[in-house]
């Protein structure tokens, strides 16, 4: 993947797959300890203590399509080659959560990217799931909750054109602010 | 800075303008794969691009949707485009240049893109 936001998008997917209604999504950078944790988590079906075991191999994968998931591996190299991690949490019937952490100052660091686009993507493509996105950056932090967004919208969908041009353009602003001294 | 007071009208202003919407019989799908093979190759934008053109030419009846792998990895970003009472059609190996032309040609004059198809590229 050429950007992290990518990344967090095919993750988000197995989310969404786990018949998830609330996935928070956050990205959380430390400037002194030059660290950044990439969360996903969600209230889906959740994993197995084996099926976890599993999801870190290539060749394991739920998809009947063929026979390898590339995506948490994908997800667990850009973090290991930067000397990061990757941990997943998951009960069944409660959720999981997969949590990244990468050294931002290393050769190897994959530039987040575009993140607004991966939010827009996820949450007008998924009326029926809310999202919570959170970006912190040391002490300053910003969060969109697409249920307070429903609330003011009503029935107005929130993919409806304007709708979507405004959320892209608030979360634009609000992380742009938050790289802003 | 946007606010939510500006959500609040754009609210307004979009109940004002929503329009029953066409038959659901007569609704074009577009489909896009999302599994990580199409989000590698660049279904991202693919996908915005076909959201954004089916706005900016107020088509009312297409629905944009994603789905998993299609099964055909190499081929990514495919599309595939339902429209009532046709076969579907497979384009592949997409870009924001080629959904342009899919949305002119096919979605709004009727006429597949034959030369972006599955069919063209395997041949």
């Amino acid at each position: 993947m050429r950007e992290l936001s990518l990344n967090v998008l095919d993750i988000a997917q197995n989310s969404v797959s786990a018949n998830a209604s609330l996935i928070e999504i956050e990205l959380s950078e430390n400037t002194s300890d030059k660290e950044l944790l990439i969360s996903v988590s969600d209230n889906g079906k959740g994993m197995t203590p084996e099926q976890v075991e599993n999801v870190r191999d290539p060749f394991f994968t739920t998809r009947t399509t063929r026979k390898v998931g590339m995506g948490i591996p994908l997800f667990r190299f850009a973090a290991e080659m930067t000397g990061g991690r990757l941990e997943i949490e998951s009960e069944v019937g409660v959720g999981t959560r997969v949590r990244a952490y990468f050294k931002t100052d290393h050769l190897d660091f994959t530039p987040v990217g575009d993140m607004t686009s991966t939010m827009i993507s996820l949450i007008t493509m998924n009326l029926h799931i809310d999202f919570v996105y959170k970006r912190k950056l040391d002490d300053k932090q910003f969060t969109v909750d697409t249920r307070q967004l429903k609330e003011i919208l009503g029935d107005v969908p929130l993919n409806e054109q304007s709708i979507a041009m405004w959320i892209q353009q608030y979360i634009n602003e609000n992380s742009k602010q938050l790289t802003e001294v | 800075m946007k606010t939510l007071e500006e959500l609040m009208a754009l609210r307004d202003a979009a109940k004002a303008n929503m329009t029953t919407r066409d038959d659901s019989s007569e609704v074009i799908r577009i489909v896009v794969g999302m599994a990580t093979c199409g989000i590698a190759a660049g279904a991202r934008p693919v996908m915005a691009k076909f959201v954004d053109e089916a706005a900016k030419r107020g088509l009312k009846n297409v629905t944009v949707a994603q789905t998993g792998c299609i099964g055909m990895c190499r081929f990514e970003p495919i599309a595939e485009v339902l429209v009532p009472g046709k076969e579907k059609v497979t384009y592949v190996q997409l870009t924001e240049e080629k959904v342009a032309k899919i949305v002119a040609d096919h979605i709004v004059n009727g006429v597949p893109v034959t030369e972006y198809t599955i069919g063209a590229v395997t041949e």
